[in-house]
């Protein structure tokens, strides 16, 4: 008998919402977080649109040491991991030593802490360094600040695999879980909103270049011409059903199931691996496809890889046989931290039944997709599949229930 | 936990010193070292000019014009650690469902090399901060993101089940083989190839060890700069690296008659929540990693033959780990060989941990523990057998391997022959 495990604490910074709260008002109606770039003058270049979070005063929030060696990124995980803890009202002072382990996604790294010092390096010399260069860019950073901040020396680990890691964090903070860890802090938050992060993202030709933010990213519209980036993301409490149950915990629902599949090589004549990603996770949570009520889809907004996706969709769960929804259109893509926002999304959906809209798409009739848009849809939520893909051709997927 | 035991039955090494199996090994048991003043970049104006380098054409390895100039030098190692580890083990991934076969590549700095450079050029040497989009090469995002490493090795060998970075800073290279492992015990895949790759000497890299004096300033003597547990040691030197594996199920891997190298009994991971880089003198929570990887192998600490140290050679880690070892090995840790081939390949960040790995299992190969070069002069607190200068011939069928990282992460691996008797 594996074990069960539930997510009992979410923390949110998302472009549309800071805190869970502030983030569920404004996705289930539809409000937009996306407008023209505010972090650097984004008009020199061909995509001027992001997704920022607002209003997010770190100096508040955190202590004056951390501002220094942490990037914006860094800054937003341990704000969301806090926020997280005290909502599944879990102090780690008082577990055992090592019960509480961090697993998260990174796609890039501390790229602006990045940029500031390699700026540094190359126009004044390699003494003017930062001594904190040597881990605040880093991959790793998010999992060893959140570790050291709340003192969590349980497994931890860091995977990164672009879009598609935030979900695989998921899935590895359920997997220690099952190998005996009480508690994991788990997801994704990033952010490479600076121009060398921008002028990177740019070459993978995929950013929208428009400059209309209810045009800019379209996905499965017949519109669709790129995405919008964003930053921020998802921290997630998870933990054993049994170790959730003894402390009398506030359950937001199960992670059930878990599939991960990899894209052939570009040119193969083999088929897109991302339907078998979701037959994996339908398998692995013991469901069949009329069993999901909602599907959170990755919504490239590139038309090759939403045709991939819609294709996918129709041939497990049939014609406009599940709603689909993107609430992503209201922030942007935010690269490993999509994953996990989509997770909690999807969570706050199953506790209203309300699924949220997909905003200012108009839906292609070729995809065959049941996508909810405009207007939030009230439905029972029990079982929710949330999708989300990688550059290069991560395909993962990962259900999530209402709590048994 | 189902009872699937995992096997190591391919390795390829990519190690300062040559390219291959018989280069690194052949290094390491003759206990020479491959650091050297650095040719990649004119090092004079930083504290630290010494690095272990590879001298590598990926030409010659079996890239192609394309693959060379999309990816990174860690890319391409971790490329071409793939294809020979699976050339190593014999075994024909086309006879396996492609789902059923995943990569974990792990990665401390992923393409910081061709960053650095990259963002020379778009910024105009550093004089714009708007940074040039006209001037970006094309595959520049995959420098941005190294799970690109990941994909290509994934397109090399034709994997398509769950496929990931394992980015854990210094201590990459033993999670990644850590995660692979628990992924085929779990009953997800048949086969991982597992490894991890980092090329990290470049001047960004150089300039931030340096900031924190992470690195050796010895330069004046690069054959012998990387000291580790010596008296003397005042940092460690920058290497770069990859090693892959191939992970397979026990019995399977009987069945199709696979050479097999070592079962990884043993594997866990514990944070010290202390200090992004600083470590506290008493090894206590890599003593618990190790004390979990032992109970994972349902071994004794008495049956560890030898101990593949991290063995940095700063300061605070080797006294740190020395801690470590006497804390979850009591007695034993005295009576046990303890060797850091850092002291001869440099610290590959990220990379290092697989390629401890790939020396571990080949110390069990060989019956020979590799030494710890450069140890001329005792220090109080470190007071093992280091096996000092010379390699030595010996017994050796259990293998404990251990990482130590920024961000506070200590890892421990054990390595052990699948025929001894499981209690």
């Amino acid at each position: 008998m594996t074990t069960s495990v539930v997510v009992t604490g979410l923390g949110i910074t998302a472009p549309n919402g800071l805190g869970t709260q502030d983030y569920w008002a404004a996705t289930r109606t539809g409000k937009n977080g996306i407008g023209r770039v505010t972090r650097f003058d984004s008009s020199s270049y061909p995509a001027t649109l992001a997704g920022e979070v607002p209003g997010f005063a770190a100096e508040e929030l955190l202590p004056s040491r951390l501002l220094p060696q942490t990037d914006r990124m860094t800054r937003l995980a341990l704000v969301a991991a806090d926020w997280a803890l005290a909502d599944a009202g879990v102090d780690p002072e008082n577990l055992a030593e090592y019960d509480m382990g961090v697993v998260t996604a990174s796609s890039s790294g501390g790229f602006e802490f990045g940029q500031n010092e390699l700026q540094k390096l190359w126009s004044q010399g390699s003494q003017y360094v930062s001594a904190y260069q040597s881990f605040a860019w880093f991959y790793a950073v998010n999992s060893g600040q959140i570790s050291i901040r709340s003192g969590l020396k349980g497994p931890s680990g860091v995977i990164v695999s672009d879009e598609a890691g935030g979900l695989d964090a998921l899935a590895q903070g359920r997997r220690l879980i099952r190998k005996g860890t009480r508690m994991i802090v788990s997801g994704g938050v990033d952010a490479s909103i600076c121009p060398w992060g921008w002028v990177a993202q740019l070459t993978a030709k995929r950013l929208s270049t428009s400059d209309e933010p209810s045009r800019a990213f379209l996905p499965f519209d017949a519109d669709a011409s790129g995405y919008v980036p964003g930053e921020g993301g998802a921290i997630l409490i998870m933990e054993s059903a049994e170790s959730a149950r003894e402390r009398g915990a506030r359950v937001y629902g199960e992670v059930a199931g878990y599939g991960a599949t990899f894209d052939a090589a570009p040119g193969s004549d083999r088929e897109p691996a991302l339907r078998k990603a979701v037959e994996f996770a339908l398998a692995d949570a013991g469901i069949a496809p009329e069993d999901v009520d909602v599907v959170f889809a990755d919504a490239a907004g590139v038309p090759e890889l939403d045709r991939v996706e819609a294709q996918a969709l129709v041939e497990v769960f049939g014609e406009r046989g599940v709603p689909v929804t993107a609430p992503k259109t209201m922030t942007g893509r935010l690269y490993s931290g999509a994953g996990p926002l989509d997770v909690a999304t999807a969570l706050l959906a199953i506790e209203e039944g309300l699924i949220p809209p997909t905003v200012n798409v108009h839906p292609a009739e070729e995809y065959g997709l049941d996508l909810v848009v405009d207007q939030p849809r009230t439905a029972e939520v029990r079982t929710a599949l949330v999708v989300a893909r990688g550059y290069g051709g991560f395909n993962s997927a990962v259900v999530v229930r209402a709590a048994a | 936990m189902t009872g699937r035991r995992v096997v190591i039955t391919g390795i390829e090494v990519l190690a300062p010193g040559g390219v291959g199996v018989d280069n690194f090994w052949n290094l390491l048991s003759e206990g020479r070292t491959a650091t050297r003043g650095i040719t990649f970049f004119d090092p004079s104006p930083f504290r630290s000019r010494v690095a272990a380098e590879i001298d590598f054409d990926p030409q010659a390895h079996g890239l192609s014009p394309q693959e060379i100039r999309r990816m990174d030098r860690a890319a391409q190692f971790a490329v071409v650690a793939a294809r020979g580890a699976v050339a190593d083990s014999g075994i024909d991934l086309t006879a396996y469902d492609p789902y059923r076969v995943g990569v974990t590549i792990g990665s401390a700095v992923g393409a910081t090399m061709g960053l650095d450079e990259e963002y020379n050029v778009v910024s105009d040497g550093g004089r714009l901060h708007l940074v040039d989009h006209e001037y970006a090469v094309p595959h520049l995002y995959n420098y941005l993101v190294p799970s690109s490493f990941t994909a290509e090795v994934a397109w090399a060998v034709g994997a398509q089940g769950p496929s990931t970075v394992v980015s854990t800073g210094c201590t990459s290279g033993i999670d990644s083989v850590g995660h692979a492992v628990d992924l085929v015990r779990e009953g997800s895949v048949d086969v991982m190839i597992a490894g991890s790759s980092d090329a990290p000497i470049s001047p960004i890299t150089m300039a931030c060890f340096d900031a924190i004096k992470a690195t050796t300033p010895r330069h004046d003597d690069p054959e012998h700069a990387s000291r580790p547990f010596d008296g003397t040691r005042n940092g460690f030197v920058l290497g770069e690296g990859a090693a892959v594996l191939v992970l397979e199920e026990l019995e399977s891997a009987k069945k199709r008659g696979a050479h097999i190298y070592a079962e990884i009994a043993g594997y866990a991971t514990r944070s010290n929540a202390y200090h992004m880089t600083g470590l506290r003198p008493d090894g206590k929570e890599m003593a618990e990693a190790i004390r979990v990887a032992l109970d994972e192998a349902r071994m004794n600490p008495t049956e560890i033959d030898y101990i593949n140290a991290h063995g940095s050679g700063t300061k605070q880690n080797d006294r740190h780990e020395t801690a470590a070892f006497k804390r979850s090995l009591g007695d034993h840790a005295y009576r046990t060989p303890v060797s850091s081939i850092k002291s001869m390949v440099g610290h590959s960040l990220g990379a290092i941990g697989s390629i401890e790995i790939a020396a571990s299992a080949l110390a069990m190969e060989n019956h020979v523990v590799p030494p710890t070069a450069n140890l001329h002069t005792p220090d109080p607190e470190c007071d093992l057998d280091y096996v000092p200068l010379v390699a030595r011939e010996q017994l050796t069928d259990a293998v404990l391997t251990v990482g130590s990282g920024f961000g506070g992460f200590q890892s421990a691996m054990v390595l052990a022959r699948p025929e001894r008797s499981v209690a």
